[in-house]
């Protein structure tokens, strides 16, 4: 070990928390790993943990993306290294109950095996509280449905890369309203080839650029429905 | 006139400055517009290319291409976009119908190699396949390792090719030592190794009506 090498148990619980977030920044999935242990024993709350270190840390790597900061190698990094911190809050976060935004059922769609996009959208979904059940790539219309009310969920969420698979978007979301569905989910999409004008012409609620605007967007709809059902 | 893969993918290429059509064509597609100019002896199409790599920013491909139709078609009696979908999500399709100039048809060139309507209708068995063409197999490091950082981050190569299975190479001409660089592309990417000959497809016919 040299000797500059930051032993993060020795750090205060700010320090390690920005330290973390440089790690995350640099996809360092093991000082991660170590990062959220550490914090974990100090008394901090699983969802604390994930809120203030690791989705903080993941918003800085989305901002710095949009920007062209930084490109998708690093952004894959960054989201292993999220990744290795979430698998040890997840079962915790459950436990204690942390608070629960609504439920998104998400997927590439038939066609396309394109999945980074959507894995990172997943992920930072869950890390907003989300429940997210992930069909993976190539999913059929029917596909969707029965995920959508076998899981009761709130939201739709949908991926495509390639310019000839994104118009099957639209197939899901009319079949919705073929049979009465559509009003009972918020339908999200998202891709490199799509635009919001795409979006609105084949009926989705939104079209988000990317996994940082897909939660605030998530959110948002989320609380309107909440609001409707109180009124 | 000596062609540079590195040039045609980092600057493009300037127009001859002959002719009275002119071709706005991807880098990517310089070599096999000319070698088909040069076949038919099409001395009334010129060319110019944008630079082959703004397929790594594909949203900045009908901007780019706006901008070669406004700087050059007051000295041709008419222009030809010789650039596919290439991922712009129909932007590029709705920019050229709007600037009045017509364009190739198809989502990608590998769809146009292969003939759009044959390419469409493998669809369903062939999602799976990665393509490559002749330009993609010769600046494979530049188009694909390197921009997705496989050159500092082997590990990363499943994320990006973990769905795939085969790797199909579309020879637009028969060489050999193209093939043994397209069959080792396809073991660095873990992929099973396909050659097919396409020829030029569907862009020898779109040229030969202009």
């Amino acid at each position: 070990m040299a000797d500059d090498d930051i032993i993060l148990s020795e750090l205060s619980d700010d320090d390690l928390v920005l330290q973390m977030h440089d790690d995350l920044y640099d996809g360092l999935k093991e000082e991660i790993e170590e990062g959220v242990g550490i914090l974990l024993e100090r008394g901090w709350t699983p969802y604390d943990v994930l809120t203030r270190a690791l989705v903080a840390g993941m918003t800085i790597v989305g901002a710095d993306f949009r920007d062209g900061i930084l490109f998708v190698p690093e952004v894959l990094l960054a989201a292993n290294a999220m990744k290795g911190g979430m698998a040890i809050l997840k079962p915790l976060l459950i436990a204690t109950g942390a608070p629960r935004m609504g439920k998104m059922v998400i997927g590439t769609v038939k066609g396309d095996i394109h999945d980074i996009g959507k894995n990172l959208v997943a992920m930072m979904m869950e890390g907003a509280g989300f429940e997210v059940v992930d069909l993976g790539i190539n999913n059929a219309v029917e596909k969707y449905l029965e995920a959508l009310e076998r899981e009761g969920a709130d939201i739709l969420g949908m991926s495509a890369l390639l310019t000839t698979t994104m118009p099957y978007m639209k197939v899901v979301i009319d079949t919705l309203k073929e049979k009465g569905l559509r009003e009972n989910y918020i339908v999200l999409v998202g891709g490199a080839p799509l635009n919001e004008e795409f979006g609105r012409a084949i009926g989705a609620d939104a079209y988000c650029r990317d996994a940082a605007v897909a939660v605030e967007t998530a959110k948002s709809f989320i609380a309107r429905k909440h609001n409707a059902l109180r009124a | 006139m000596t062609l540079s893969d590195v040039a045609l993918t980092e600057q493009g290429l300037p127009p001859a400055r002959k002719g009275r059509v002119l071709l706005i064509a991807c880098g990517a597609l310089a070599r096999e517009i000319l070698a088909l100019k040069a076949a038919n002896g099409w001395d009334h199409l010129d060319l110019t290319c944008l630079p082959a790599n703004l397929h790594l920013w594909p949203e900045r491909i009908t901007d780019a291409v706006t901008a070669a139709v406004a700087e050059h078609r007051a000295a041709y009696d008419s222009v030809f976009v010789v650039y596919a979908d290439c991922g712009t999500g129909g932007l590029l399709a709705a920019r050229c119908a709007e600037l009045g100039v017509e364009m190739i048809a198809g989502p990608h060139c590998y769809a146009f190699y292969e003939g759009v309507d044959v390419f469409a209708a493998k669809a369903d068995t062939e999602f799976t396949a990665f393509y490559l063409t002749d330009f993609l197999v010769r600046q494979f490091d530049a188009f694909v390792w390197r921009p997705m950082g496989l050159d500092r981050h082997p590990e990363l190569r499943d994320s990006y090719f973990g769905n795939y299975d085969r790797l199909i190479y579309q020879a637009q001409t028969d060489d050999p030592a193209l093939d043994a660089a397209a069959r080792a592309a396809a073991a660095r990417l873990g992929l099973a190794y396909e050659r097919r000959l396409t020829g030029y497809g569907d862009l020898a016919p779109a040229l030969a009506a202009l």
